[in-house]
């Protein structure tokens, strides 16, 4: 049986946005159990939107199901927001006054700087962003 | 059925990437410290630094503690065991890490002890009354006098001595040291100069034990 191109397409952004969350949360998961960061609030919310992708997305990859992109968009545009907000703080474009972790790990302090500017809060939101974008491109050709 | 094998082949590398990035991680950092061990020693142990345990003693269990954490409390008794097991072998250095909320100032109390040789009777008095002096992980300072005046310290004298300013010139190069050793937790601890990874008591018996036989083939027979 030949499954049409565009399901075909489909099926393809849903495995990618799967590839991306999976590699962000196995990426999460060394920066705080093998290198030793201990998570901010912040990092934590997001969290709690990128671990459930993994297990969720690929119940619609088998059999293929376009609606569990639009289960998945809710967790990811709350990552989104979440990322968003994070990284306002941790350029200092967001008083620090008004951050919500007062207590334990500062959401500001910095783990990894790559080449300069790519810091861990901002790794989640390009997740975020593709995830979501992915997830927003199968929804609207599935409609 | 292609596609299955595709999502399965992905999911197997993700792991294994994961998996062997780990292992790489721990020992190039391993390799990092043990080099550090030998040639920047003094990372390790500062002049400043209490030691216990035999000049002579070829295996040092270097430890970055804070006085109001519960698994130093706990680990204190446990490093004992090891120095009375192997006599003359260990050697034991304390660091200073306060990472709790207010340790600092009972840091502060422990090296004004050390001043008058009292280092080690105090710590082992602040761990074994640590519950009495920490609520929800604060250390709520005024709780530990009454406790060292009982025990038979002269409370007087290191009050008098805690405010040194010398003292927090010593805790600032503690932390700056356990930043470059990367320790984010306590009790960090190293032997040799290498780090107890991944954290647990018979991870840290079977460390002790390899660098024993390592510098003591007599244990081996």
């Amino acid at each position: 049986m030949r499954t049409p191109p565009t399901a075909e397409r489909d099926w393809n952004l849903l495995f990618a946005c799967w590839l991306v969350a999976a590699a962000s949360a196995l990426g999460s998961l060394f920066f705080s159990e093998v290198m030793g960061f201990a998570p901010c609030v912040l990092c934590w919310y997001q969290r709690i939107a990128l671990f459930p992708l993994v297990l969720i997305l690929p119940m619609g990859l088998f059999p293929f199901d376009a609606k569990a992109a639009k289960f998945a968009l809710p967790l990811t545009m709350a990552g989104l927001l979440t990322a968003l907000y994070h990284n306002l703080l941790y350029a200092g474009l967001i008083p620090r006054s008004i951050q919500p972790c007062a207590q334990g790990v500062s959401c500001t302090e910095k783990y990894i700087e790559f080449f300069g500017f790519i810091s861990i809060p901002l790794l989640s939101l390009l997740a975020m962003a593709a995830t979501t974008a992915l997830l927003t491109i199968v929804i609207r050709r599935s409609h | 059925m292609n596609r299955k094998i595709v999502f399965g082949i992905s999911a197997v590398a993700l792991v294994a990437a994961f998996i062997i990035a780990s292992s790489l991680y721990k020992t190039q950092r391993a390799k990092k410290l043990g080099f550090m061990a030998q040639e920047n020693a003094s990372t390790f142990v500062r002049d400043h630094s209490p030691i216990r345990g035999d000049d002579a003693a070829k295996v040092y269990i270097v430890e970055f503690t804070d006085p109001a954490c519960e698994t130093c409390a706990a680990f204190s008794d446990f490093l004992k065991q090891f120095m009375v097991a192997y006599p003359g072998k260990i050697k034991l250095v304390i660091r200073y890490a306060p990472f709790h909320h207010g340790s600092s100032d009972v840091v502060k109390i422990l090296v004004a002890a050390k001043k008058h040789g009292k280092f080690w009777e105090t710590l082992d008095v602040l761990y074994a009354s640590q519950a009495q002096w920490t609520e929800h992980h604060q250390v709520i300072v005024d709780r530990v006098w009454p406790i060292l005046e009982r025990a038979g310290l002269d409370v007087s004298a290191i009050r008098a001595g805690m405010n040194d300013p010398e003292i927090n010139r010593i805790i600032e190069q503690d932390l700056a040291d356990a930043q470059v050793l990367d320790v984010r937790k306590t009790p960090g601890l190293f032997v040799n100069g290498k780090p107890l990874d991944p954290f647990g008591a018979r991870e840290f018996r079977e460390l002790v034990e390899s660098e024993l036989r390592a510098n003591y083939p007599e244990l081996t027979r």
